[in-house]
This record gives C-alpha cells, structure tokens and sequence, in this order.
C-alpha cells in the first residue's frame, strides 16, 4: 500500500510509520504545520512547533522515507480554532483534538492524500481498527491508559478504510521501548498533552484574549445572591473550581464549583458540586462509527471526555438527536462536550452535548 | 505515474537552488585544505595561504571587470547582501542623513529581510519600486523616489531567482549614480549566466555567491568600490580591509576563484545550451497542460529571463503537491519561494506581480545548469500532465471538505 504516515514528531507516531516501512508499504511522511504562531514560538508542548517538524523529520531519514510538511494551518484555523472560539462564544465546551480529527487529518489530509494516488493516511493514535461483517470498526486501543478511541469517535466507516492505526495494539511501554530499540531520538520525548494551540495551557486566558471581556455576576445557584463577579462568562466551564475568586463564602464553608454558565445575561452559576451531577444527556450532531442506534434504546457504555470512565447506560435517538440515560451519574457535564457510545470495545457513534438533566434539580 | 521514491537516475532542475561544485572546484578546494596557515598569520606558512587569497581575488577581479581591492570576501550570498544595504545605509545616514532604503519588491530574502529590520529597528523608511506584469522592475518608479528625499542606498537585483525576469540594473545604476545614491545589485542568478562586467555597470556593490556557480557553499563576495563607504556588520580582526571580519577561507576562497572562471569563460556557451533547452520545456509545458502560465517575460527577448530558468502557475494546484509528486516521479524541482521549516509561503515575487494568493502558491520552477540534458526536459514533460492531475484533484478536494 502506498501509505501517508502523519508524522507529529512524537513517539506514537514515529514508531507507527516505522511500522508500515516494516511491513513493506511505501511509505511517505507528512508533519501537519497547524498553527503558524506555534511553529515560530517554538517553545510549545503542542505538537506542531518547529522542534517537532525537525524531530518528524529525522525520523523520516532514519527510516529512509520523503518527508514533507503540510501548512494547513488556515484550514486548521477556519476549521478548529475559529470552531473552538466559537463554541466558547456560545457557552459551550468543545474538543478541539476531535474536532481535528474530525476535519483536518482524516479528512483535509485524508482527502488530499486519495488525490494524490495514495491509499490510506496512518496515525500514532492509541486505537485498533478491525474488519467487521458490515466494514471496518473502530475498537478501544489496547493500553487502557493510552486509549485514544474517544477523540476518535467522530469517524465514519468511510475514513476509517483508508485509515491505518499500526500501534493500537501495544502499550505504550512497549511503544516506547520499540522506539529506543529502533534507535529513533525521540524515545524519550514526554507525552503532550495540551490543546497544541495554546502551548501555555491557560485556556481562560486565550479564549478572553480572542474573545475580549463583558463583565457579569457570579450568583449562587440554591440562593440567587451575587456573590462575585467575573470579566467574560465564555471563559468559564461547568464544573470549574479554579480562578472564580468568589467575594462572599458559602454558608457551609464548601468549595463551589460553576453549575452553569448563560451567555444571554452573562451570569455564571456557582454551587455545590452535587449540583454538577447528571444522569441524562441529550446531544445533536450524531456521528456514526458503526451502525446507527434507532428509537429504541439499547444497551451501551457512554464516555465524556477523553480519559474518562466508559459509564453503561441506555442510548436511542430520536429526531435527529441522541438520547444518553446513564445508570450512575456523571459530573460535570458542559454543553460543547463529545460523548462517544461503545458497544463493549467498539465505537458505535457520537453526539455533541446539547443539553443535560441534572439529578438534584436546584 | 504511481508514487515511487526510488533512487535510481534522478533528475536534477533546481540548479538555481544550489548546482553542483565542479571538478576543478573540488580540486581546488582539497590541494588547499591540505596545507595548514592561517593567511592572516606573518610566518611562512601564513604568507603561502594569503597569496593563494590574493591569487584568487585578482583571477575573481579580472574575470569580473573590476579591481582586486573591490573584492570583499564573504560567506555568502546572505552576508554579502547584509553587508551591502546594512552598511551602505548606516554610512549615508551617518554622512548626509538620508534615511529613505529603496528595493524591488522582488528581492530575494537576503535583501528584503535587512530592509525590513532597517525599517522597524533603525528608523529607515522603505520605498519599496513595483514590477511590472513580467516582473521587471519599474524605471519610472525609482526615478520618482530619486526625486523625493535623501536615498540612503537603493537595491535591484541583477536577475530574479523566481521568474528569471532580468532587470533593468545597467539603467537603475545609472540613474543612482547621477542622483549620489549608492547602488547594489544581487547579482547571485545572474553570474555563469548572464555576460558580466562590473567595470561597465557602475554599480557601488554587488553580489556574488561561490555554490550557485559550481563553487563550494559558505563562500561569497560582495563587490565594493574601496571608495564607497561601508560600515561593517561583522566586527573583529578586520582581515578584509576592516570592512569584514573573520578568518578568510582559503581553500573555499581559492575554489570559489576556480568557479568564477569556470562561469565567466562558459557563460556565451552555456547560456545558448540553456535557451534551447528552456524554450524546449516552456514550449513542452504549454502544450502538455493548457493552461499552465509561464511567469516571466515569455518571448519579449531571448535575453530577457535566465537561460535556465522556467516558472510555470498550474492553476487549481499547490506547487508543493506538485513538487511532492514530482520528487516521487524522480525530479527534484523547486518552488522557487521562501521556506521556514520546509512550509511554503506565497510567493512574495508572484504578488508583486499582482497574482492573487492561489496563484502564488501554484507554481514551479524548474532551472537547469549545463550538465542538464534535453533528456531532463523530456522526464519532466512525461511526468508532468499526471502530477498536474492528482495536485488538480487534491486541490479540488481541499476546497469541498470546508
């Protein structure tokens, strides 16, 4: 197969193009250039900084495949980060990586790379893709604290069969040793973990600078009395804690935590963190790995973020919206969030979070 | 045309990139390098390594048409262009106060990025002369900025490294000298290729690069009356009459001669076996993709564009998708515009033409040398009406996954 092997610069993914040279596919690397003020700055723990791209690179000469570096960083912008502001601008909490995922490398490079006579993109993600009677599946990867199937989620069966994910199947031990063993510089290159467009991880920050400020209360959920106040609602996620600098204590001396954000009136809700607490989701913009869940519901296991628990629960839909009822609650929920049904292993589809019930009603 | 990277017979069109170092250069270069002296050092060891410099700067000198002593070694292209608008502006605000930099808006990044920083750091202001449709740069432009205020110093390059469009620099040095202001040309693409005497062109400073010619990289000169004032960008030991600083590279410097020489006595020859092949593949390119569109001066003048250089739009393609397929089909060629980290930019050359973005970013260039062959341009013909298909249909898919 003639392959394009996503080269971020990190272990996953030089290790799984390492892979394909390996089994005898041919071979082409491309480093995604995403975000143009990354690439210069060059200090960030993203995954597209000029660090990388040389790092991606002197992989490809040791495995002795072309190396190219695609700048798709105006559609990255169009696409993602514009998306990101927008969602916020909105109340919502969206992730970016999926949405990535979603629109940029299998798609715009998947897209692009069928034009140009290839047959399949590869990635470093932690996630298996099997064949199943009616096509490809998109199974949880192997390591379950590496498992990348939630950010995943979002593919159909058409990306997925001209997708190839050649580490899955390991730990990321195993990964890491295979690296050193290979003799790839990066072996010991730390994990990124932060949205690769906001290299200092301060999200209220960069979502204030693009999206400027607009003061407002912050009111107590149970009483309806002001107790602080804040520059920009659209900085706050629901089960924030952290930065609310809140005037006035709780009566009972407890942590509050932000229950609900409304951009209309600008008010953040703060409350106790029961309040956080949900058991019913309802979500639009369904995706479908497999095949899609009818009216009727059926038994299967729901996550919400991308390292979090698989919570059983009943999913159906119904009018183009995705109705998720979990048997233990979840907390913390926000409007903007992807929530990814599995039947066991397998990725069945996804939905947007539209709205949630909270279990202690205010 | 699958993708194939193998590595069997390549074909070799970025000549304008770098070129290879030819025999004699190689030669040169080793007979030095094995013999130890630094030429700044009074012992014999060091006297042996200085005259092999001076040799080398009266061959460059003679071959060139100007005066040992305006030869300033340097390590390049880049350093050479520095030194020249750098130096030549700091010594006209320090005498006469003007502070205007003019340009070509078609510059190479050696000497657009200097005016730049003149312009945010040093208080310059920029008149920055417009092209015209082949990219010639407008006379009537630059007389209008002479007549304005004071011209710290003025730079047109000899002949674009993109397009290949020569300029007018013959009249431009003319018109700055009657106006006192200090000239430069990056003359880089045009020596080995154009018929070259400085001696005629009246030019303050000029350009030349040793590894565009067949020299080895690293070694350089910039052409300078020891007249013209210069204030210097690298200080040190002052080993090139206190205007550059640094240990001089004899054995770059005595290859660099032996490349000069090489490209001056074989320019008339080179450049007829250049034409043909240039009009063979501009000719070739045309009829196998329609609408391709050759940038450049396309026919006004055999003399007009570089003998070896071809630039060519293919609408509705990315030039670097091109240039991808292309390198799997075993032709290296370039996009002929500025990378960082190997992310093509827009070219800045097809916007001062007035093309939109998308255009910008849809070309190539391909430059030959004389070893290229008409068995190069056929590759390329062959090879071309596929990769422009696949980079058409990844084009038309990057615009319907919005």
């Amino acid at each position: 197969m003639r392959v394009i092997a996503a080269m971020s610069g990190g272990v996953d993914s030089s290790v799984a193009a390492a892979r394909l040279v390996d089994a005898g596919h041919e071979v082409v690397g491309v480093h995604l250039a995403l975000s143009k003020a990354a690439a210069t700055s060059g200090r960030s723990r993203g995954c597209c900084t000029l660090d990388d791209a040389r790092d991606a690179r002197r992989v490809a000469d040791l495995l002795g495949i072309p190396f190219y570096v695609w700048d798709l960083s105006d559609r990255f912008k169009a696409e993602v980060i514009d998306d990101f502001l927008d969602e916020y601008r909105h109340g919502r909490t969206p992730n970016p990586c999926i949405r990535c995922n979603e629109r940029i490398k299998f798609a715009a490079v998947l897209h692009r790379a069928r034009a140009m006579g290839f047959d399949a993109v590869a990635s470093g993600h932690y996630a298996q893709i099997r064949a199943g009677a009616a096509g490809p599946e998109l199974h949880r990867g192997i390591d379950p604290d590496k498992d990348q199937s939630y950010v995943l989620g979002v593919l159909g069966r058409d990306q997925l069969a001209h997708t190839l994910l050649p580490i899955g199947g390991d730990h990321k031990s195993q990964i890491r040793d295979e690296a050193a063993e290979r003799g790839l510089l990066v072996a010991r290159k730390p994990d990124s973990h932060d949205i690769c467009f906001i290299p200092d991880g301060d999200t209220a920050a960069f979502v204030r600078s693009r999206l400027g400020s607009e003061p407002g209360d912050i009111v107590d959920d149970a009483s309806g009395a002001v107790v602080g106040h804040h520059d920009g609602a659209h900085a706050f996620t629901i089960g924030q804690r952290r930065g609310l600098d809140l005037r006035v204590p709780a009566p009972d001396g407890a942590p509050r935590y932000v229950v609900d954000v409304d951009i209309a009136t600008s008010t953040v809700r703060v409350g106790s963190p029961e309040l956080l607490d949900v058991d019913r989701i309802e979500g639009d913009r369904p995706t479908w790995t497999g095949d899609p869940l009818g009216a009727e519901p059926v038994a299967v296991h729901a996550q919400v973020r991308a390292h979090g628990e698989a919570i059983p629960a009943e999913a159906s839909m119904d009018a183009g919206r995705m109705h998720v009822t979990l048997m233990s609650p979840v907390r913390g929920l926000a409007r903007g969030q992807t929530v990814v049904v599995y039947d066991d292993s397998r990725v069945v589809g996804s939905a947007t979070v539209d709205a949630t019930r909270r279990l202690v009603s205010a | 045309m699958e993708p194939g990277f193998s590595a069997e017979a390549r074909v070799y069109l970025d000549h304008a990139a770098t070129t290879p170092m030819i025999g004699q250069a190689q030669e040169a270069w080793l007979s030095v390098a094995r013999q130890v002296g630094n030429p700044s050092s009074l012992h014999a060891a060091g006297r042996r390594q200085r005259q092999i410099v001076e040799e080398s700067r009266e061959s460059i000198a003679e071959l060139l048409g100007t005066r040992p002593s305006a030869v300033v070694f340097t390590s390049g292209g880049t350093e050479s262009d520095n030194l020249a608008i750098k130096g030549m502006y700091w010594e006209s605000r320090r005498i006469t106060g003007a502070s205007v930099v003019a340009a070509s808006a078609i510059e190479h990044h050696a000497v657009l990025d200097p005016v730049e920083w003149l312009a945010q750091d040093q208080g310059a202001s920029v008149e920055w002369l417009p092209v015209d449709d082949f990219g010639r740069v407008r006379l009537d432009a630059l007389a209008d900025v002479l007549a304005g205020p004071p011209v710290a110093v003025c730079s047109i390059m000899w002949a674009n490294n993109e397009i290949g469009t020569v300029q007018p620099v013959t009249e431009a040095a003319a018109m700055c000298r009657a106006a006192g202001v200090p000239f430069h040309t990056d003359a880089v693409q045009a020596l080995g290729h154009l018929p070259m005497n400085l001696g005629e062109l009246g030019a303050d400073a000029v350009t030349v690069s040793s590894h565009k010619i067949g020299g080895p990289f690293g070694v350089g000169a910039l052409i300078v009356d020891p007249g013209s004032g210069l204030t210097p960008v690298l200080h040190g030991g002052g080993q090139e009459r206190d205007v550059r600083s640094g240990t001089l590279d004899a054995p770059a410097i005595a290859a660099f001669a032996v490349a000069v020489r090489h490209a001056v006595e074989g320019q008339r020859d080179r450049a007829r076996h250049l034409i043909a092949l240039r009009e063979r593949l501009m000719a070739g390119i045309e009829s196998a993709v329609p609408d391709a569109r050759i940038n450049g001066d396309r026919g006004t003048s055999p003399d007009a564009r570089l003998p070896g250089n071809v630039h060519v739009s293919f609408p509705g393609c990315e030039g670097d998708l091109l240039l991808m397929l292309l390198d799997a089909a075993g032709i290296d060629c370039s996009t002929g515009s500025a990378c960082t980290a190997g992310i093509p930019e827009p070219s800045h050359v097809l916007l001062a033409m007035g093309r939109d973005e998308a255009q910008a970013r849809s070309s190539l260039r391909f430059s030959l040398s004389e070893s290229s062959s008409q068995g190069d341009v056929d590759a390329v013909l062959a090879a071309l009406p596929s990769a422009v298909e696949r980079a058409r249909r990844a084009g038309v898919m990057d615009a319907q996954v919005v």
